[in-house]
């Protein structure tokens, strides 16, 4: 890893782990709660959708199918209360993205618009089954789930940490993929998956590995999530909005990049959250979330850190160019 | 001598165009074999049948002794037939390093393994020096030229260290100096023992380079020989000059 790299993750996390030890107010808190958990689903599609080039629409419903795990394991295991379902996240999110293989495998089948298409279905079969697989998820009445012991003055720290923990575990493995052969073999299948693979990249497994990372990351954030409501129901759980808010934000901060997610997602949340506090009784709190969204589509389009990148690198060209004739006068003589 | 690449009675329809009508040929081992003929003579859909980027309607390819029941361009690649594109395909947003290091064909237990390592990088840089691009390695492969692109995309074939390359009109659309440079590289290769399949329109220096010479009209295989022989064969005349 860079010093520089290093540094920006030290700095993220310090930052993150100080936020509520700072700023304890119960509503910032909840506030940073919601920041990472799209942080979270950001870095999560980004591990799939931005390194192979498959825009997947249904991860949502993986979130829904996490969090009804994990309210399903606490209602028929009992696996505690306070941070022990946290450890059970783990495999929770393993057993998910296990058993979304197969749909997966289908769904890989096709490409482009039609694979977007077909995974928006999914986010929409999973929600119909979370409202008509009445002895199991208890339909639209829901599903409640014990709520933990934690005090009432730090109630949402410990979800906080929790979303923290899967943001820079999500940062992590991504940061291994990108360098990774398995980071070039998808970077191969997004450029150009037919050349790929007549070079010999065995492409669906690698989606496929890319798609359980992604999945398992996914599922994690939906179990948290379902513990800090204690109570789910299918609207809910399974929100194309939600969907659709993880990958504006990965969209907007970078698509492909490690940071981009992250970054979308602490731009976007706030401002959506300050909007709602003040524009919120008259609904137009939507029409300035879309404002936030076009002013940046329209100033840089290919994301936050993309444009900024390639805003330093014209400014050292610049300084460069600058320095030139200096440099050849000083040849000269 | 040996074949390497056989195939037999090859056959693919388009709705009512059959573009490839029961055509048969082979490949010797060791050789650089010519597919040529006028446009739209199916060279190109023979290519995609072979390397399983198209499902033949029917006929046998035997590809290194074995009969290959199921093309697909993956698995193929990593027996040892690779290909190139019409039009020269790359990986736009990669370096010509990792362009090269993604064409090694990598077990699954290396996935984790960093990107591109140091004894990988060492064979990239000698095979893209062969080439001349040596001091491009860190570009992006989209900012080469077009024919810089065709020299990278046959550089990067031989990472996975093939039996039999395909290469669909390696020379189409690069200046002369290139195409000598990809001349002599064909000979070298085959000189080490590499064997090659073209599709070329340069007759020139399909003359000079090609051995035997395949000739495909409407699809069906008009004459296969030695140059000289398929120059004057008057089948093949008619073909090409019409009559």
């Amino acid at each position: 890893m860079t010093r520089a790299g290093l540094l920006r993750a030290g700095a993220f996390i310090a930052a993150g782990i100080a936020f509520p030890l700072v700023f304890s107010a119960a509503w910032l808190v909840n506030i940073g709660v919601l920041t990472l958990m799209y942080a979270a689903l950001a870095v999560a599609w980004n591990l799939f959708s931005g390194y192979s080039g498959y825009i997947s629409l249904g991860q949502v419903a993986f979130f829904g199918l996490g969090a009804y795990s994990l309210g399903i394991t606490f209602e028929h295991f009992g696996i505690g209360s306070g941070y022990n379902p946290f450890y059970a996240l783990p495999l929770v999110g393993a057993g998910v993205a296990l058993a979304s293989l197969p749909v997966a495998w289908i769904a890989l089948r096709t490409r482009h618009m039609t694979f977007a298409i077909v995974t928006l279905t999914l986010l929409f079969v999973v929600q119909q089954l979370a409202f008509n697989l009445h002895s199991i998820t208890h339909g639209s009445s829901g599903l409640e789930v014990p709520p933990p012991t934690f005090s009432a003055d730090t109630y949402d720290q410990p979800f906080y940490y929790a979303m923290l923990g899967i943001v820079v575990l999500g940062l992590g493995v991504c940061w291994t993929v990108l360098r990774s052969k398995l980071g070039l073999m998808l970077l191969a299948i997004r450029e150009d998956e037919e050349k790929a693979r007549g070079l010999g990249v065995r492409v669906t497994g690698a989606k496929l590995i890319a798609w359980w990372l992604s999945i398992w990351l996914t599922a994690m954030v939906g179990g948290v999530w379902a513990y800090y409501l204690t109570f789910i129901y299918p609207e809910s759980s399974v929100d194309p909005l939600v969907m659709i808010g993880a990958v504006l934000m990965t969209f907007l901060g970078g698509r492909g990049t490690l940071w981009g997610p992250v970054i979308g997602a602490l731009v976007l949340v706030p401002a959506q959250q300050y909007m709602i506090i003040h524009l919120g009784g008259s609904q137009l709190y939507l029409v300035g979330y879309a404002a936030v969204f076009m002013v940046v589509l329209l100033l840089l389009p290919r994301g936050i850190l993309p444009s900024l990148r390639d805003l330093i690198v014209r400014l050292r060209e610049r300084q460069r160019t600058r320095g030139r004739p200096i440099a050849r006068q000083r040849a000269a003589t | 001598m040996t074949t390497l690449l056989e195939v037999d009675g090859l056959t693919k329809r388009f709705g009512g165009v059959t573009a490839v009508d029961a055509c048969s040929f082979s490949v010797p081992t060791g050789s650089v074999t010519a597919l040529v003929g006028p446009n739209g003579s199916g060279k190109t859909t023979a290519f995609n049948l072979i390397t399983g980027y198209s499902r033949r309607d029917d006929g046998v390819i035997r590809f290194d002794g074995n009969s290959v029941r199921a093309p697909d361009p993956t698995r193929l690649a990593r027996r040892g037939l690779t290909r190139t594109f019409q039009q020269a395909r790359v990986f736009a947003d990669l370096t010509l390093v990792e362009n090269m290091v993604a064409a090694l064909q990598q077990p699954w237990r290396s996935a984790f393994r960093s990107a591109v390592r140091p004894n990988e990088r060492a064979r990239a840089l000698e095979l893209l020096d062969e080439f001349g691009l040596a001091r491009l390695a860190g570009e992006r492969a989209g900012n080469l030229s077009y024919g810089q692109k065709k020299l990278l995309e046959f550089a990067a074939v031989l990472m996975g260290e093939p039996k039999l390359v395909l290469l669909d009109e390696p020379t189409a659309g690069v200046n002369p100096v290139l195409v000598e440079q990809i001349e002599a590289r064909i000979r070298e290769l085959n000189a080490r023992g590499l064997t090659f399949l073209l599709v070329e329109h340069n007759m020139n220096l399909v003359m000079r380079l090609c051995d035997p010479v395949v000739v495909l009209d409407h699809g069906t295989k008009l004459a296969e020989g030695r140059p000289d022989e398929v120059r004057t064969d008057a089948r093949v005349l008619d073909a090409y000059l019409g009559g």
